[in-house]
């Protein structure tokens, strides 16, 4: 830096509450942790080191079925709608103008201006009926709902990355006479892939963490992680519940270390 | 430009097909954005015009009382009417807790994210994989992680006691403090992340340039760092400020029922309450607040930005 | 249900998806949480070779908003007694007519008829108990057979008082506290319980239902709490005692009832008719910890639940019971409102 005489980053102040957040932030959720390593059998008392409450949780069928049920939500709501968001941000971001495109924009956004307990409230009374006429009750209604709300997730980096990059390297393919689709598969779409992998991820970690919209469309006996630990929670909270959260946070760690690392190594 | 009257009818057609090609690209989604959150968005609406059943749900024919007992309750002696302070309380209530959230987070987001971006880039990833970390955890376990912290038995009442600071637990759970406590918690690494967005697109040199001619370091924060700032602010304040206001689990867990919100009173009505009208009007009411948030708030920002900007 | 290993996750979830419509030899209980024995259902799946999913609710109110919705896959239900009507009145049970199946003969004489379903043409027994007080004595060692508990909570319970947000339950132990009528339209009675209850209301630190863990880690000193569920809390912490207002406590009776949109008939009526087998209602006993109404179920109950405290109300109070009714439409409304007021 040229100027030695007075460091503008430098906010008197701003470190220490900095600080203070960070450990605000982090401290109650190692005090989780820790509760979820201890062998006690009720929470608080300290009992030693142990992973009984892993082993309990990993050993509980309800629990393995509602990890499946989340993984499958989540895999499939985050791929559906970031194919989808992917489509519409094309249909938003090139080129010229197009009539109706300000409306489009407002309709992809639309599930961000609707507070979740509406949005799921209103879900549950319509699907209610959808279930009466078909008779169908399986998984399907739980990925059509993550899916629509998690298209503006997937949308958001998707137009991000679309409109920051350059039109000429296609153009350059559309000159040199490859097919539409040609460009959009060798051109277009690996530069885009970052954004589509950030879309994705980001879609994939809102469907795992929502419980709200869950608890009110699953249909008889399925649960997911959320759902299954919020019914655990009024049950009784035992260290399992501990075990499952620190599971959940685990993931969650492992999914950002991921996301860092991919986009380390694709700069 | 068109030269000639083909020419222009050319370019009107080339630009008619393309307008049906990328909105067929855009249908699938907008198809299923309609029929799961507009389409049913419209049901509550028809539903807060309708008569309640007596168990709940609702009856076919017209009526205004949904809407009138969100604002007016009868008298308990001579059914007259007077406005209804219970669901105003707890509007209030809401609008309240969600801008004290928006604050708090405010307040220790800012600082944190300024800390974050003025970091050595080496540093700085690691700091961003720091925030970013709680962002991405459910916030149902956020949630159980704070209340552990902050219940009688928690971990804050027994260092107290421990340090000889207090003799009785506090009894901090079930308290509009403690939904406060919670919803800070788990939102503010929304106002983190794009305030820090903002800030690493910032050229300091811009801040040094003006304080070399001389500018104060409050002015030079005011004037030059704070407009910067601003798009990020603005973005941080609704992603805080909307979810806070619609919350639901937070103050379910942490308020005990007692001090409710708005979303909760939604769920009350849908439930235990029987009142589908009152719900969904309630729910209308709620998604109006929302939205006229938003619109105010982008307002604001786009206003910010010509006069600072 | 058939397993199918198809590799990925998704592609064996995708295909359970297709299946799980057309699966047969299924049933969907829907019970109020921590009230089916596990044991029970493994045990009826066993014998019967059928698939058993259980899902939980909290409240009547709340089942009764999900079925009515429509769509809910349930096949039986369990119903309070005073909530018969509601659900008779739209149609939404089975007249399935226990009255007539193999086991009936194994209820208890006093509970073959029922207010409520007085034939027993939808319902069968499941358990049955009270509604008091639980109180941590090692917090307050006073009177605990009383409603001031939580209206007129002594100094040391202050603050730490939870209340079930069981509406009619509520306010018919504060109506019967002043010496009014349950189920009452005399306003000065109502407003009178009203503002009792607005004024213990400073004294309480919640209204829901509570985990039990938050009365075991002592979180919390008090609760209007239902007989069976203070004998599984006082289990785990022997320091809470239960107690039956002398001023007036609730006597109910939940029940099993086949929906009337049920899609596993058949299954359903078979296990209305298994419940009423002593050695089953035994189970649902010793999980629940509350009385069942089968004769000759004691031979399997836990000894320790034969001679539980909370089980057995004291002679001198059996005649404060107050039998959990509805309310005609217009107390029901003025209940709704004051309860609107109370909690918000």
């Amino acid at each position: 830096m040229a100027n030695k005489r007075f460091d503008v980053t430098h906010v008197p102040g701003a470190a220490t509450i900095a600080i203070v957040t960070f450990l605000a932030l982090y401290i109650p959720v190692l005090i989780l942790v820790v509760n979820a390593f201890n062998g006690s059998d009720t929470a608080g008392w300290w009992e030693g080191l142990s992973l009984r409450w892993f082993a309990a949780a990993l050993d509980n069928a309800a629990f393995r079925s509602a990890a499946l049920n989340s993984v499958i939500v989540a895999l499939a709501a985050a791929l559906l709608s970031t194919c989808l968001a992917t489509a519409a941000a094309l249909a938003v971001t090139r080129g010229r103008q197009i009539k109706g495109q300000g409306s489009i924009a407002v309709i992809l956004n639309q599930p961000l201006l609707v507070p979740e307990i509406v949005f799921a409230i209103a879900l549950m009374v319509v699907l209610a009926q959808v279930k009466q006429v078909t008779g169908y009750q399986g998984l399907g209604y739980l990925i059509a709902a993550h899916t629509t709300f998690c298209i503006p997730f997937a949308f958001l980096p998707i137009r991000a990355r679309l409109s920051g990059m350059d039109l000429t390297l296609e153009t350059a393919s559309m000159d040199l006479y490859a097919g539409r689709f040609y460009t959009f598969r060798r051109v277009t779409l690996p530069l885009l892939l970052p954004g589509i992998l950030a879309g994705f991820m980001l879609a994939f970690v809102i469907s795992l963490d929502n419980v709200v919209v869950s608890s009110l469309v699953k249909s008889p006996g399925q649960e997911t992680l959320p759902t299954y630990l919020m019914g655990e929670l009024r049950r009784n909270l035992t260290s399992e519940i501990y075990a499952i959260s620190a599971l959940l946070l685990f993931a969650s760690i492992s999914i950002v270390a991921a996301s860092w690392v991919i986009t380390r190594t694709k700069q | 430009m068109p030269r000639n009257p083909t020419a222009a009818a050319n370019e009107s057609a080339v630009m008619r097909a393309e307008t049906r090609r990328r909105w067929s690209l855009a249908l699938p989604a907008l198809t299923v954005i309609t029929l799961c959150s507009i389409l049913p968005l419209g049901v509550m609406v028809a539903y807060s015009f309708m008569e309640a059943g007596q168990y709940g749900n609702v009856q076919w024919g017209f009526s205004l009382e949904g809407w009138r007992a969100v604002f007016l309750d009868r008298d308990f002696f001579d059914d007259s009417y007077i406005p209804a302070t219970a669901h105003l309380t707890i509007l209030a209530r809401s609008i309240l807790l969600a801008l004290a959230t928006t604050a708090l987070t405010f307040v220790f987001g800012i600082p944190t994210a300024w800390f974050i971006a003025t970091r050595p880039p080496a540093t700085r990833a690691y700091w961003m994989f720091l925030i970013t970390v709680p962002f991405w955890t459910n916030l149902l376990v956020r949630t159980i992680a704070i209340q552990e912290v902050i219940r009688a038995d928690g971990t804050l009442n027994r260092l107290l006691l421990a340090t000889g600071l207090i003799d009785e637990p506090l009894q901090m759970m079930f308290t509009n403090g403690a939904v406060l406590v919670g919803m800070t918690y788990v939102y503010l690494p929304l106002m983190v992340l794009p305030v820090y967005a903002a800030i690493e697109k910032f050229d300091f040199r811009l801040a040094e340039a003006a304080y070399d001619l001389h500018a104060s370091r409050l002015y030079c924060l005011r004037r030059v760092v704070l407009p910067l700032m601003w798009p990020g602010i603005v973005a941080g304040s609704i992603l805080v400020f909307i979810p806070a206001l619609g919350a639901y689990v937070t103050p379910r867990l942490m308020g005990g029922g007692r001090a409710m919100m708005w979303g909760n009173l939604i769920d009350l009505q849908f439930g235990q309450g029987r009142n589908w009208p009152l719900g969904a009007a309630l729910s209308i009411t709620l998604t109006l607040v929302v939205v006229g948030a938003m619109v105010w708030y982008a307002r604001r920002a786009a206003k910010g930005a010509e006069t600072n900007g | 249900m058939k397993r199918t290993h198809t590799g990925t996750a998704l592609a064996a979830g995708l295909t359970l998806l297709a299946q799980s419509a057309t699966a047969e030899g299924n049933l969907n209980v829907y019970n109020f949480g921590l009230y089916t024995p596990p044991e029970l259902l493994e045990k009826f799946s066993q014998e019967y070779d059928v698939e058993v999913t259980l899902t939980d609710f909290v409240a009547n109110e709340e089942a009764i908003a999900r079925i009515q919705a429509g769509g809910h896959g349930m096949d039986v239900i369990i119903v309070s007694g005073y909530f018969i009507p509601a659900y008779v009145d739209q149609g939404l049970l089975m007249e399935s007519n226990p009255a007539g199946m193999e086991n009936f003969h194994n209820i208890a004489d006093q509970w073959k008829s029922i207010p409520t379903d007085p034939e027993r043409k939808f319902t069968v027994p499941w358990v049955w108990g009270t509604t008091g007080v639980m109180v941590n004595r090692k917090v307050y060692d006073g009177d605990i057979n009383t409603a001031a508990i939580f209206l007129d909570p002594p100094e040391e319970l202050k603050g730490s008082i939870n209340i079930v947000p069981s509406m009619n339950d509520m306010i018919d132990m504060t109506l019967s506290y002043i010496g009014a009528e349950p189920c009452t339209t005399d306003r000065e009675s109502l407003s009178k319980a009203r503002d009792l209850l607005l004024s213990a209301k400073e004294n309480w630190a919640s209204v829901d239902y509570p985990s039990f863990e938050k009365f075991i880690n002592e979180d919390l000193s008090a609760s209007v709490f239902w007989s069976g569920a203070a004998a599984r809390v006082r289990g785990l912490n022997d320091g809470f005692a239960y107690g039956w207002p002398k001023d007036g406590y609730m006597k109910w009776m939940d029940n099993l009832a086949i929906l009337a949109d049920a899609t596993n008939v058949e299954n359903a009526k078979l296990f209305q008719n298994f419940v009423m087998q002593p050695e089953n209602a035994a189970l649902i006993s010793n999980y629940t910890m509350y009385n069942n109404a089968i004769t000759g179920s004691e031979a399997f109950m836990d000894p320790e639940l034969i001679s539980a405290p909370e089980l057995a109300v004291p002679e001198e109070l059996q005649g404060a019971a107050i039998e959990q009714t509805l309310c005609a439409p217009e107390a029901q409304d003025l209940y709704t409102r004051i309860w609107t007021e109370l909690t918000r």
